[in-house]
Order: C-alpha cells, then structure tokens, then sequence
C-alpha cells in the first residue's frame, strides 16, 4: 500500500535529525575555538625576528606589531630608500637616464682636470652640482643602483622616512654650494675660451 | 523625586555602558581575531570610545534633502526611548524598582516591539535603498523572532504564575514569599543561591533560556542575525543616512537594546538580583550576599556576562542567510519554544 509510514521511513528520519543534531555539537565546538584565542588575547608575540631559534614556535597569542615601537626585522641588504655617495660617483648620469620615472636630477660641471679619484680607483672629471633624487616619485626599481659603474648609488634598508611636506623628499645629495659650482664653471668655460683660442691661434698660424 | 534620580542614574550609566560595551566588543573581536584593539588612548585603549564619541559630537548633522525630515529626525528618538522605557520594569535589587507594574513583562515585550517602528521610520526617511532594505528585513527579522522570544518567556512565567518583573526574581531566591523547589523535588526556600534561579526549577527552563537567548540576539540584530545592517550587503543597514549624534543616539539604542534583552533573560531565567551562592549549612553565602548593593552587582554582572557571550557569539559565526533565518525561526524556535511552554502547563499541573 502506498502511503504507509514504514520501519525504514522512521529510521531514515531519525537518522537524518541526529545528523542535524551534529551541527549544534558543531556550533559549540567554533565557540570554543574563539574563546581559545579570546583567552590568548593578553599574550603578546615577544619576537618577531625570524632568524630567532622560536619564531615558528610562537603560536598563540597577538599577531599585531605595534609599528612605531616594535619593528619587523629587515634585511642589512634591503632595498628601501636610495643614498648617494657623493665622493664615488663619477657623473656619468647613467642613473639619471635610466630612471623610468625620471627621478633623478643631475646638474654635472666638467673639471678642467682630474680633480680626484673614487675608491674604486676611477678618475673622476665632472663635478656634480647637484644630484637630486626625488623618492616621492621614486618607484624603487632599483635600475639606477645596476647601472651605476662605481656602485655609489645604492638602496639602503631605511624605509621610514615619513615628512611633513613632499618637498622633504627631495633628497639633495651634491655638496657643492652654488658660489663653488659657478667657480668650478667659469673655470670649465675659461679653459674651453683658452683652448678655442689656442685653436684659433693655430689655425691662423697655418693659413699663409 | 527617588523616581526622577534613579532614571537620571539610568540615563547616564547607560551612556556610559555603551561607551564601555563598544570598548569591550573591539577588545573582544580583536582578541577573537589575534588582534590587540584599541591600544593608544588611555591604559589600554580605554578612552578610545570616548574620543570617538567627543568627536561624532562634533560632526556635522546631516539630514539628507530628499529625506522625510520628520520621521529621519524622530526615528532615533523613538528607538532610543522604547529602549530606555524597557528598563522602566526592571528590579535591580531587593527594593530599588522604577516601576512594580504586574504586567512588568507584558509591558517590556510591548515597548520593545516599538522599536521595530523607529527603525522602520529610519529606514523609510533616509529615502535610501539600503536603508530601506535595512529596515525591512530588521522588522521582519524582529517580528518574527518576537513570537519564540515571548513564547519562551511565557514559559517561564506559566512556573512563576506571575508577570511583575519583581516577583518572579523574589520567587528565584532566599527571599521568596513561597516554597520554592528545584528540579520539582527539593525544596530550596532556604538554601537558595543558583538552585532557586528558573533555569534550575524546572530543566525545560533552561531550553527555553536558550531559545530567548537566541531570539533576543535577532531582536537587537546582533550577529548571527544582523542582516538588517549587514555591512557586505547593505552598507550599514537601516542607519547608513545618519550622521553625527543621530548616529550616536542609535549606537546607544543598540547597546542598550543588547543589555536590556540580557537582563530580561536574567530576570525571569537567571534569578535576578539573586545571589548564584547557596547556602550551604552554616555558611549561610545566600544570605550574606543578598542586599541592595549585592543585588545591583549581582543583576549588572550577569547581564554583563550574558552581553559577553553576546559578543562571543558574534565574532564567532557567520551571518544567516535569509531564508535560513525565517526557517530556523518558524520551523525550529518556535516550536521548540511551545513544547517548552506545553511542558510548562503540564509542569505546572503535575509537579508543583
């Protein structure tokens, strides 16, 4: 007969609500695992240097780094921030030209002669004026640091350098000052007057 | 005059509450999430609510051009006060009572459906679509989860026989007019403490203390149940328009809203002002801690508690769906909460 509400009908039902009955046990058992960390709340994460011994051992507890105060520990070889030693570069303006955002900005006065050497030994013959690096436009591809043939630019692990006013940014590496720069100038453009006279001199002297 | 300064005490603790309980539920979640919370103002971040309230205080309030001005004005008014007007019944000790209506609890399920209006009113005036969304499934929701609420507290009262909020808390302790029995077989007048408290008279009680639990966490539309303001869906819900201290004044309904559906489950299921100390022998503890100052303690401290899980729960599960949420409603609670209060009835006839 059709319709009948047989053995096998009763047990599927039961069955099917103990099933959902496992579902509360369930509930219960996520509320326990939040008062788990709930509970671990006031441990802090003393170290967050991953060359510790214990890093990966430290698994309870709070995982925010209050940033100002702690620190995560980064490379000595990171490459954040750009810097210049001035007294190796050369001037070539490689770094300049390179630079994909044109960041930047090389103001270059040729000596009349060797003024000085890096320390990789290569002589150096262009005073630079300045040498401006604006890292609020910097894009940190590093291509400026693989270019440049004495390695005076290089990325540094600094990379807090919160400022005010953008201007800040503008970091100046030449240390010239403006009166020497004009100096160094005119002495360049007095040398060029010279030779080009020699020059003139020359040639008339070989035209009969 | 008595009346006037214990509502004014109301107002102000409640105020103050609020700013603690928004403290604690960023405690709780960032604890929950292995976060630290709020860190920077004051010890441990506990003046951080209150920079935020100084400065919503200071925004601008903004009432949208194409709003119902008058109902997005009163809207916050209105389920603040239907919050605050619930608290009007509550015994919180011994002899410190705003009110001692006999129809205590009717009143308290009367007023706090007239929440439902004011959030209605606030989802209909901001003239917002998510507000209005907001705002139709909270009265939905709350309508719905109104009917195993009172039917689980009716359960309660068919073994308390009586609906004033000060009677059915002096039934669960060592002050009771009458003989009170724990389990329906032993006879706990004197002894008192947890065994007196409703949740332990009779073991159905306890199934419907968590069916109005959990009633009451969709009715102040708390996670699990908080699709009327679900942040991924609808913005903010019904509030998303408000601004400034029209926002601060419904932050504050909801936490009171929280707090007074907690201390009605502590009232009728958890004894009250009743002290959880039996005692035992000579070492009369129930008798030692029951009084004004231990009733107001004891009352604040478990609906504190019972706000704490509240909290628990809500960064612990996932929102419902909707339709999961009408099905658990009408096809789950209330059943479940008319077989307790049938076992009441039968309760009620055959055991006391």
């Amino acid at each position: 007969m059709h319709g009948t509400f047989g053995c096998v009908e009763i047990v599927c039902f039961v069955n099917y609500k103990l099933k959902q009955l496992k579902i509360y046990f369930r509930l219960l058992k996520g509320m326990l695992l939040t008062f788990k960390h709930l509970r671990n709340g006031a441990k802090r994460r003393k170290s967050f240097d991953i060359a510790n011994a214990n890093y990966f051992e430290q698994t309870k507890g709070t995982v925010t780094i209050q940033y100002p105060h702690q620190q995560l520990a980064v490379p000595e070889v990171g490459r954040y921030q750009l810097d210049v030693a001035i007294d190796d570069c050369i001037v070539c303006d490689l770094c300049a030209k390179i630079c994909p955002v044109d960041c930047i900005e090389i103001d270059a006065i040729r000596a009349t002669e060797e003024f000085g050497r890096t320390s990789d030994g290569t002589p150096r013959r262009i005073y630079a004026a300045k040498f401006d690096i604006d890292m609020a436009k910097c894009m940190y591809c590093g291509l400026c640091t693989t270019v440049c043939p004495t390695e005076c630019i290089i990325m540094t692990d600094t990379y807090d350098k919160s400022v005010a006013d953008i201007s800040n940014l503008n970091y100046s590496f030449a240390e010239m000052s403006a009166a020497d720069a004009e100096n160094k100038r005119q002495l360049w453009e007095k040398l060029q007057a010279e030779k080009a006279a020699a020059k003139a001199e020359a040639l008339k002297g070989n035209t009969p | 005059m008595a009346l006037f300064i214990l509502s004014i005490i109301l107002v102000t603790s409640l105020a103050l509450y609020a700013l603690m309980a928004v403290w604690a539920e960023r405690k709780v979640s960032a604890f929950i999430q292995d976060r630290i919370g709020p860190t920077e103002t004051g010890k441990y971040g506990l003046l951080q609510t209150f920079a935020d309230i100084l400065k919503m205080l200071q925004k601008e309030s903004i009432v949208p051009t194409v709003a119902d001005k008058a109902l997005f004005v009163l809207a916050p008014i209105i389920v603040f006060v239907s919050v605050y007007m619930g608290f009007a019944c509550m015994p919180f000790a011994p002899d410190v009572l705003p009110s001692a209506a006999n129809v205590g609890l009717f009143y308290i399920l009367a007023i706090i459906s007239v929440e439902v209006a004011g959030i209605l009113m606030a989802g209909w005036g901001s003239n917002n679509k998510y507000a209005v969304l907001g705002a139709m499934r909270s009265v939905a929701q709350i309508i719905s989860y109104e009917i195993p609420a009172a039917i689980a507290l009716l359960a309660a009262v068919m073994i308390a026989g009586t609906l004033n909020m000060q009677d059915i808390t002096l039934q669960q302790g060592i002050l009771s007019p009458e003989k009170t029995l724990s389990m329906g077989f032993w006879d706990v007048s004197s002894v008192g403490g947890i065994f007196s408290w409703n949740i332990l008279r009779a073991p159905h009680l306890l199934i419907a203390f968590v069916i109005y639990f959990i009633a009451s966490l969709a009715e102040c539309n708390r996670a699990p149940f908080d699709i009327p303001e679900a942040e991924s869906e609808l913005v903010a819900g019904f509030h998303v328009e408000y601004s400034g201290f029209k926002f601060g004044v419904l932050f504050l309904a909801e936490y009171a809203m929280m707090f007074l559906v907690s201390m009605i489950g502590v009232v009728v299921f958890l004894g009250g002002w009743n002290s959880p100390l039996p005692n035992i022998g000579s070492l009369a503890l129930a008798n030692w801690t029951t009084g004004t100052v231990w009733g107001i303690g004891w009352l604040l401290s478990k609906t504190l508690f019972i706000v704490l899980v509240q909290m628990w729960i809500r960064w612990t599960y996932p929102r419902l769906r909707v339709d999961q949420l009408m099905t658990f409603c009408w096809k789950v609670l209330i059943p479940a909460s008319f077989v307790c209060m049938a076992l009441s009835g039968v309760w009620k006839l055959f055991v006391l």
